[in-house]
């Protein structure tokens, strides 16, 4: 019986799971296969919902406001919360636009309910900001025979069939990577460091989610082309702030002559600087390290001006206005580009000051 | 040479020798690849090397696995809400001290009312466990699961989904280092936890009636101890020091991240007892083995960093390296191995 219950311990440590946090986390590859009941439960329900997509269809109304389902994934970081801001602030009547919101509190389920009240209201256009990638076959077969367009945000879907969807809108991850090596670049040209070497150390996100994913493989594509760079190495921050500063602890005194560390997303970038300053080392602008963070949220301004930051590269929470361009090409009836990344910007730390009171989230 | 044979068997006989041996042996495997592991030298004024990060980081698990030895130990069953209870009173200190600001660069209200909400809280929470375990008897894991779910989410009531920071150099002192004292204060709390309750248990008969209620309640209810009351102590204990813990893993970040406080720390709590070799069946208990299992398990993740072990492999090698402590201290192997030597040495006689 003790045994058995070790066992099982053993196992549970073993499989531990996986972190959610900030934008990266909240990007995160979601967990693999909607569970069977849902499938089971999405067939019996398809009949119902069919009849009444008969009923609705053969009534048009006259259209005076374009009606937008919105299904949320639901509240669980800043970065969330200015998502939803975004599309609240998009879609206000005064622009044309009725919105209908909906809060799925984490649950794929829900998200499925939603999207078939949307079909049932009728709406003209759903939004999708899916919890997890895979379950989506059916519902959206389901809009597609009522003659709804959707358009998904945020996290990629996984479909058989990708005619499912109108467009996709989202952060471009490999972009940000690439983004922060020619900030890098041209930092050391400006302060006559190009032809040294560098050595750089990573605090990567919790692996297998698509923003780590992303970001890894971007600056890993570019650092080729920069041969005095050197990546000492990688390791696991799992995008929480105290992680972060564990292994930046550990990278600090097994490499003596660390140039820049580059984190994942701005919590763990958080906790490096602190695991630095205790080691009696200096970063930021004016120190020896160079810190390179990803998602520029407001704590990040913050810490670019008290001048411990270099540079925060933004993962753009604020999709409304894209989404709202798709939906008003979609209205004249003009093709749209299937994959649409949002504008992301380069915030280094000399125009923190001046960018923080603009910023909405 | 039977003197030395006589040592060693009684070096054995030692009831946490197992658990000190894997620990020696965890630390000691660091010396092929990271020389240095052993090194200390002092930084702006704090000790600063591996050995110091491992019992710096650990002491938030410590506290949790003397919490977690006594509820294993007087209900046959473990506590894992402890990781939620750990960031519900982050949270509530967080939000006392910044008054319900998101950052702040000075206290709100005073430090202390601030400390003493966030284990008033986790007191509360080990109550209402201890409620459902000892006196609706509902099971150690089905009733603590409740507060393992329900806990981060009041968590994120209280600091309303974002993360709370409170920007006040005496708020980070509890996590990180008191200036002129140069070890870091987490070893400190870690310390007087222990010590505290290991006085407790043994110069109070409480440390006996939660063995007794551990091996049987029932005898124990009927020699007239209260067997309900000390399995809902022992709950209410688990609280405090979950809430206690909570504290420094807030402070060490200076903010609480309602989401990421106390991550799965029950099960490394739970995994300290173990390798402290503790039953988890409940009974007779030792609080140091607990204490050096998540000293263990610190060991292992710093050792592993400071070998560059890759991110993705990491699980791999936590587990072989638990799988071999479990079965060192299990028994039954033991008892496997002796019946082999038995035959092999009878097989040879008969030779």
């Amino acid at each position: 019986m003790k045994k058995r219950v070790l066992s099982v311990l053993t196992a549970a440590v073993m499989t531990t799971a996986m972190v959610l946090s900030g934008c990266s986390g909240s990007q995160t590859a979601a967990t693999t296969a909607a569970p069977a009941e849902t499938k089971a439960e999405t067939a019996a329900e398809t009949t119902a919902a069919k009849t009444e997509e008969a009923t609705t269809a053969a009534a048009p109304a006259e259209k005076k406001e374009i009606v937008v389902g919105f299904s949320q994934v639901g509240a669980e970081s800043d970065w969330r919360t200015a998502n939803t801001e975004s599309m609240k602030s998009t879609f206000t009547e005064a622009n044309g636009y009725k919105l209908i919101f909906d809060d799925a509190q984490q649950k794929q389920e829900n998200q499925l309910k939603a999207v078939r009240n949307f079909i049932q209201q009728d709406v003209d256009y759903i939004v999708i900001a899916p919890v997890t990638e895979t379950g989506w076959d059916t519902v959206l077969q389901e809009a597609k025979d009522a003659g709804i367009p959707v358009i998904i945000v945020d996290r990629m879907i996984n479909v058989s069939d990708d005619s499912l969807y109108t467009a996709w809108v989202g952060s471009n991850f490999l972009q940000e990577g690439y983004d922060a090596v020619a900030w890098l670049d041209e930092y050391l040209k400006k302060n006559n460091r190009a032809d040294d070497d560098i050595n750089i150390v990573t605090l990567q996100g919790t692996i297998g989610s698509s923003a780590q994913i992303g970001r890894t493989n971007g600056v890993e594509e570019k650092m080729k082309d920069h041969p005095k760079w050197k990546m000492l190495e990688r390791q696991t921050g799992e995008f929480t702030q105290a992680k972060g500063q564990e292994v930046m602890e550990s990278f600090l005194k097994t490499y003596d002559d660390i140039d820049v560390v580059i984190a994942e997303n701005d919590n763990m970038a958080f906790g490096a600087i602190d695991a630095i300053k205790a080691a009696g080392k200096t970063c930021g602008p004016k120190g020896d390290i160079i810190i390179i963070s990803f998602d520029a949220v407001a704590a990040a301004f913050d810490s670019m001006i008290a001048g411990d930051m270099n540079v925060s590269v933004e993962c753009n929470p604020l999709h409304g206005p894209r989404v709202a361009e798709i939906i008003q090409k979609l209205e004249k009836g003009e093709k749209v580009d299937k994959i649409a990344y949002v504008k992301e910007g380069v915030f280094p730390a000399d125009t923190a000051e001046a960018e923080k009171p603009k910023r909405q989230y | 040479m039977n003197k030395g044979k006589a040592f060693i068997k009684r070096l054995t006989g030692y009831r946490l020798f197992l658990p000190i041996f894997c620990l020696v042996l965890v630390l000691i495997s660091n010396l092929i690849k990271t020389p240095g592991f052993f090194e200390v030298t002092i930084k702006n004024g704090v000790l600063y090397g591996y050995i110091i990060d491992v019992i710096n980081r650990a002491s938030d698990l410590v506290i949790l696995s003397v919490g977690m030895t006594l509820v294993v130990a007087a209900s046959a069953g473990t506590d894992i809400s402890v990781g939620a209870v750990m960031s519900v009173a982050g949270a509530v200190c967080c939000f006392i001290l910044s008054g319900g600001q998101q950052t702040v660069n000075e206290f709100a209200n005073p430090y202390i009312l601030g400390v003493l909400a966030a284990i008033l809280a986790g007191i509360l929470c080990g109550c209402f466990n201890g409620f459902l375990v000892a006196r609706l008897k509902i099971q150690p894991m089905v009733a603590t699961l409740i507060l393992f779910t329900a806990g981060r989410g009041i968590a994120q009531l209280i600091t309303k989904g974002q993360i709370t920071y409170i920007r006040v150099e005496s708020y980070k002192m509890l996590g990180a280092s008191i200036p002129g004292i140069p070890i870091p204060t987490p070893v400190f709390v870690a310390l007087i936890v222990v010590l505290l309750t290991y006085v407790l248990l043994r110069k109070t008969s409480l440390g006996l009636y939660i063995q007794t209620v551990g091996i049987n309640p029932k005898a124990s209810k009927l020699m007239g101890i209260k067997s309900s009351m000390i399995i809902f102590l022992s709950y209410v204990f688990c609280g405090l020091c979950a809430g206690i813990s909570g504290l420094v893993a807030s402070s060490r970040i200076y903010s609480a991240d309602a989401n990421n406080i106390g991550l799965n720390l029950e099960l490394d709590a739970i995994l300290a007892v173990a390798l402290g070799g503790n039953s988890l069946a409940g009974g007779k208990f030792s609080l140091l083995g607990s204490v050096i299992g998540a000293y263990t398990i610190q060991a292992l993740s710093t050792t592993l960093y400071a070998m560059g072990v890759s991110p993705d492999q990491i699980p791999v090698y936590k587990a072989i390296v638990v799988v071999v402590i479990v079965a060192l201290q299990s028994t039954e192997l033991k008892r496997m191995i002796n019946k082999l030597q038995i035959n092999v040495k009878s097989g040879k006689k008969v030779a």
